[in-house]
């Protein structure tokens, strides 16, 4: 019997996570990229590992994930600079350590780690918070990756075929190329993220537009992905413009600091005034930032669903499209939970979790 | 010229009031010295002298990363940098 063939669509971190699964699961792989593998929305994040807890569907996926990140990043933490510096939630009064001091038990439940801060423990973990600040909650399991280097290795695992080139159609049996090739293929997998509709217009995805900045070296300025509590509240779900703390330490000593939330933003220009909401942000939760010199300022779009929540699986109406796009901010982290599920359903075999939150047939009406 | 006193690896070192902490450190060695290494391990000093290079950076007043060609010497400034065992 022959092997079946997959062209995927898009070498971002989701794109390569899938090849690498369908690959080891006995595809032949063909991968089409049209800049460089690992280069869009992959290398404009921060790379944070991160299980989220504030919807079951959420959680499960991001829960897997990180577990298949720690087997990953252990196995060869040079290759994916895998940090297990673990994230500290902060809680900015006491309704909101009142909720961080509820999550403990989901993430038990789930047979991950979780611990509530006291104001006395937040300071000994991170004493460049600024004071008074009532506590915190850590969950020491999520960690930092190079995120464009780890979907590079990803893509080294399957032995397939990298095209550079741009996919102008998507058709019954393939793809066709912008210099006019048709190529043909058992399935197309499209993760090209927020450029989605370029190929499929009708799926409901939106470009949200972030900043990040970096800085100089600083070791031992903060150990663990820092974020405000309300991060969650004013990024995901919000439909207008949002900034919320969130610091990283990245392996060099850099720090990387963010973020915001723009959508229907569609140039990728450094918005001074974004820029500088977002930095107030970061400083009021922690003042000595300003003390530190930044290098480099960027942007980048995630590729955000009306419920949050990924398009991962079968295409309702066109057989032999699947779809793995639309992780907004969370794509390094699902990548690896996403790849999982997706082989799965193509291999029609067991996933790990119930793939159901996450059928791209949700958005579409029953005829 | 009028003179003050800046402190530079805790040793006390008169240099002119107006000169550059890059030009205090000269001035203190008479020489230009290394302050700064690389993340290889390779030396590093004052080159451009215009704030565009970077390879000046020291610590002052306990704010690593400070470039010490744009930064104007103060009275009782505790400037630092790490020892290279270069000239």
């Amino acid at each position: 019997m022959s092997q079946s063939h997959v062209i995927i669509i898009g070498g971002g971190i989701v794109g390569c996570a899938c090849a690498q699964r369908l690959a080891a699961t006995g595809w032949r792989v063909t991968l089409i990229e049209r800049d460089t593998i690992g280069s869009g929305a992959t290398a404009a994040g921060m790379g944070q590992i991160v299980a989220l807890d504030d919807s079951p569907a959420e959680f499960a996926l991001t829960a897997d994930s990180q577990r298949r990140w720690h087997a990953l990043g252990q196995a060869n933490p040079l290759v994916h600079e895998y940090t297990p510096c673990g994230t500290i939630w902060v809680a900015s009064d006491d309704e909101e350590l009142a909720m961080a001091a509820a999550k403990v038990p989901n993430y038990h439940a789930a047979g991950l780690h979780a611990e509530l801060l006291d104001a006395a423990a937040l300071y000994r973990h991170e004493p460049n918070l600024r004071p008074g600040l009532p506590g915190g909650l850590r969950i020491a399991g999520d960690a930092v990756v190079y995120p464009s280097r780890s979907a590079d290795w990803l893509w080294q695992q399957t032995g397939g075929t990298l095209i550079h080139a741009a996919v102008t159609a998507i058709h019954a049996g393939g793809v066709t190329l912008a210099d006019g090739r048709h190529l043909h293929a058992d399935a197309v997998v499209l993760a090209t993220g927020s450029r989605t509709r370029d190929l499929v217009p009708a799926l409901p995805i939106r470009p949200k537009k972030g900043h990040l900045v970096i800085t100089d070296r600083y070791p031992g300025f903060i150990h663990h992905q820092v974020a405000e509590m309300g991060y969650v509240k004013n990024a995901h779900l919000a439909d207008v413009d949002s900034v919320a703390f969130n610091v990283q330490p990245r392996a060099t000593g850099q720090i990387l600091i963010g973020s915001c939330r723009q959508y229907d933003i569609h140039t990728p220009e450094v918005d001074p005034v974004m820029l500088g909401q977002m930095l107030q942000r970061c400083l009021e939760f922690m003042p000595a930032l300003a003390t530190l010199s930044s290098l480099r300022v960027w942007t980048g779009y995630r590729a955000a669903t009306p419920d949050g929540q990924p398009l991962i699986g079968p295409h309702p109406h066109q057989p032999g499209l699947w779809l793995a796009t639309g992780h907004e901010g969370l794509g390094i982290t699902t990548s690896l939970g996403t790849a999982d599920l997706l082989a799965a359903l193509m291999n029609h075999t067991t996933p790990a979790i119930n793939p159901t939150p996450y059928l791209p047939s949700r958005f579409f009406p029953a005829p | 010229m009028a003179t003050i006193t800046v402190f530079i690896n805790n040793h006390p070192y008169t240099c002119d009031a107006g000169n550059s902490v890059a030009g205090a450190i000269a001035q203190a060695h008479q020489q230009l010295v290394t302050t700064r290494q690389s993340v290889h391990g390779m030396p590093r000093t004052a080159v451009c002298g215009m704030g565009i290079c970077f390879e000046c950076r020291v610590t002052i007043n306990s704010n690593a990363h400070q470039l010490a060609c744009q930064t104007p010497v103060a009275t009782g400034m505790q400037i630092t940098y790490e020892e290279t065992g270069y000239a």
